[in-house]
């Protein structure tokens, strides 16, 4: 201590990010790049120069629709076209639990809309075999990996024919056999477990990768900070994803954000090559997936990827966005859509056009409320056709204990 | 003047007058700001008091507790919220090992005034991680105040009295409650932590409940009135310290006693209260103490299941009448 302090030292102040609300998404992305701007680093490129990327952003697709630069991945018309219906498959599928919400069919439910290619595109570029350890947005990776509507729906039900007997809130799905690892109510706890997972591929010698997935909000658990230390580490064979969609329930991405440009930015301290993808942009969502694999594979470890996009609705069907948000966001948003943007390249390659497109949109409507007409016949949480009582007991153990047991008889009697 | 306001109201009121009244009284929290709370506990108060006194925070548990040990040390008199009770256990360590040991710790010289509001409870089809009522986990904690209301009168008084506390509390936010109308007086007053309250007074049996449980509690005792089954309830409003007088006193006249509470049974914080109630009363009991709680599993999200799980009217009746009618001593 060498002096005393000044009366004439400032007061300390915080700063609180500002304007915190009524700001609208398009003033808060910032480095859009343009498409074919930037360069594909090979896959062992030094951390140090991936870095630079960092205050980019990836995109393939330009206003005209064309497919340009480094990134433009090499996949053929057909599998553009997958993409392409996966995503509006998604949204219909959302589109007709969210009308089941209302008919009170489900008392709860998420939808992805506006952010479907993350979803849909890096699930094209995984394997079978390789493990998601989603968020709640992810729909599209089951509905990509062929995972049945109808289970689906029946788990947002709650029906009798639900694989998660009632005990589950809806769109917390959970399929091993289509890699989509449980998902958890407390966030973060999955990113973690996606590193341990990746490890516990290659301890066993294994050829299959780890996806973890994160909103960018929830990046300020501790999860996730440790997470990438454990990644870095060990460089184990998972890929990091940051869904940066600007909103956390109310809160805009600022203040997970902190000081730093972007979320990028949260590799280069772990040494973790990381970069900034435009996530409407499908076709840079299925090459940057693409190349975070191959890393993977190649025993070149971690990669991070923050996907730009936005939440374009509510949180869940449990909060009201006029109340926080502005409505002109969407509108605005730089990014666009990420099924017109698809469709725009589609038809600049004369590949799709707008009676295609029609006929596909009433095909996926109908694959949806078919799908839906089936679930709704197994009941829902409206006509409570779940299991007995006595399904509570099961598996809260491996094997059901006496004293469990006793319980259960107990529960019958009274019900 | 009293009038009729909801139990978030109450809060609400609580929270703001101490903040009108103490200017180192603030609030930290997940959408608590212009949002006001997912469940409109914080609504309005960021407009009153401006960002800096109640601050949106980014999505830690773990961080919004430290910063509340943090600062309570300092001297300021915190409110941080965690939307969940479930996510407590985010969060534990800091609320464990540092807020309810720090006092002790540094010899004393250190006070923690600290708030940690939470809601908890089932029976909004909120699944097996949004729905837990963890109390016997942190009553269980020496250095730490639990508060649980059951309306919205002991909610603002409670929550005042927390605030003013010198000790860290917990203040458990019941969510089905949130709506329930009640009388509550404008001006600030508070309700001294660790005082029961005996809602109805009665001859047969002494029921104990808390939360959301003291109001199905209370319905049954009335319906069972019209039988000729006179039953006494008491709400502990505060689970730690517990009032184990009042219910001691109540065991003694009644030789009987029922205990409800949401939580599962097996060392559920009604396994403390019987054992209190056989070293305090054994020669006054007619009957074991009964307990009516959830089994052990996990919360199931359905309806359909959930009924079955939580603590019913019908179940708390069976209970009482079971007990009333094993013959007296």
């Amino acid at each position: 201590m060498t002096t005393d302090r000044d009366d004439t030292d400032q007061p300390l102040r915080l700063r609180i990010p500002e304007p915190a609300r009524g700001q609208h998404a398009p003033d808060r992305v910032r480095y859009i790049s343009a498409a074919g701007e930037m360069q594909k680093p090979a896959l062992d490129e030094k951390v140090e120069r991936v870095a630079l990327m960092r205050k980019q952003l990836v995109r393939v697709l330009d206003d005209e629709g064309r497919a340009v630069g480094d990134w433009a991945p090499d996949i053929s018309v057909d599998e553009k076209r997958r993409g392409l219906r996966n995503m509006m498959l998604v949204r219909s599928y959302d589109a007709r639990l969210l009308r089941a919400h209302r008919q009170g069919k489900t008392s709860f439910y998420m939808q992805s809309l506006g952010e479907e290619a993350i979803a849909c595109g890096q699930q094209q570029a995984l394997l079978p075999g390789d493990m998601h350890f989603p968020t709640y947005r992810q729909q599209g990776l089951l509905i990509s990996a062929d995972y049945p509507l109808v289970t689906m729906m029946n788990q947002v039900l709650s029906n009798e024919h639900d694989p998660l007997h009632g005990r589950q809130l809806p769109v917390m799905y959970s399929s091993k056999a289509h890699g989509f690892f449980t998902i958890s109510g407390n966030l973060a706890t999955q990113y973690i477990q996606a590193v341990g997972w990746a490890m516990a591929s290659a301890l066993r010698g294994g050829t299959e990768i780890a996806a973890a997935w994160i909103g960018e909000g929830a990046t300020a658990e501790s999860d996730f900070h440790a997470a990438l230390v454990f990644a870095s580490t060990y460089q184990a064979p998972v890929i990091l994803n940051i869904v940066n969609n600007h909103w956390a329930i109310s809160t805009p991405e600022d203040f997970a954000r902190g000081a730093s440009a972007t979320f990028a930015d949260r590799g280069y301290g772990f040494s973790i090559p990381a970069i900034r993808v435009d996530g409407n942009d499908y076709l840079a969502v299925y090459a940057a997936s693409q190349w975070a694999a191959e890393r993977a594979r190649k025993n070149l470890g971690p990669t991070l990827i923050e996907w730009i996009t936005l939440r374009v609705g509510a949180h869940s069907t449990s909060d009201d966005p006029s109340v926080y948000r502005p409505p002109e966001e969407t509108e605005q948003f730089p990014l666009g859509d990420p099924i017109q943007r698809l469709r725009q390249h589609l038809e600049f390659l004369d590949e799709w056009d707008e009676e295609r497109h029609v006929a596909l949109q009433a095909e996926v409507d109908t694959q949806v409320n078919e799908a839906f007409a089936e679930a709704d016949s197994h009941g829902s949480v409206k006509t409570g056709d779940v299991g007995s009582a006595r399904t509570m007991f099961d598996d809260v153990f491996a094997e059901l204990p006496r004293h469990l047991r006793e319980q259960r008889d107990r529960v019958e009697e009274l019900s | 003047m009293s009038r009729k306001i909801s139990y978030v109201q109450a809060f609400n009121e609580a929270v703001r007058q101490e903040m009108r009244a103490d200017e180192t009284v603030f609030c930290a929290g997940e959408d608590i700001g212009g949002f006001g709370g997912v469940f409109q506990t914080y609504a309005g108060l960021q407009e009153e008091f401006g960002e800096e006194r109640v601050v949106d925070t980014p999505i830690s548990e773990q961080a919004i507790i430290g910063l509340g040990v943090g600062a309570a040390a300092t001297g300021s008199r915190p409110i941080v919220d965690i939307m969940f009770m479930d996510f407590i256990c985010v969060a534990f360590d800091q609320i464990v090992n540092q807020a309810a040991k720090m006092k002790y710790m540094f010899g004393g010289s250190a006070t923690v005034p600290l708030t940690i509001t939470t809601g908890g409870g089932g029976g909004l089809s909120a699944a097996a991680q949004h729905s837990q009522s963890l109390e016997a986990l942190i009553c269980h904690i020496p250095g730490l105040k639990v508060v649980h209301p059951s309306n919205p009168y002991d909610m603002k008084g409670l929550m005042t009295a927390c605030i003013r506390e010198d000790n860290p509390t917990i203040m458990i936010k019941h969510k089905r409650l949130l709506g329930m109308q009640g009388e509550v007086p404008e001006e600030p007053y508070m309700i001294p932590l660790g005082t029961a309250a005996t809602l109805r007074e009665g001859a047969d049996v002494t029921v104990v409940a808390w939360g959301r449980m003291v109001n199905e509690a209370f319905d049954v005792a009335e319906k069972l009135a019209e039988d000729g089954i006179d039953v006494e309830v008491i709400d502990p409003r505060t689970l730690q310290p517990l009032d184990s007088e009042t219910i001691v006193e109540s065991v003694r006249k009644t030789n009987r006693a029922v205990i409800v509470h949401e939580a599962v049974r097996f060392a559920g914080l009604g396994a403390e209260v019987a054992a209190q109630i056989q070293e305090e009363a054994f020669d006054y009991l007619d009957a074991p103490v009964a307990r009516v709680a959830a089994p052990f599993s996990p919360v199931p999200f359905t309806p359909a299941l959930e009924q079955h799980y939580q603590p019913s009217a019908a179940r708390i009746e069976q209970a009482i009448r079971d007990i009333v009618a094993r013959p007296g001593a």
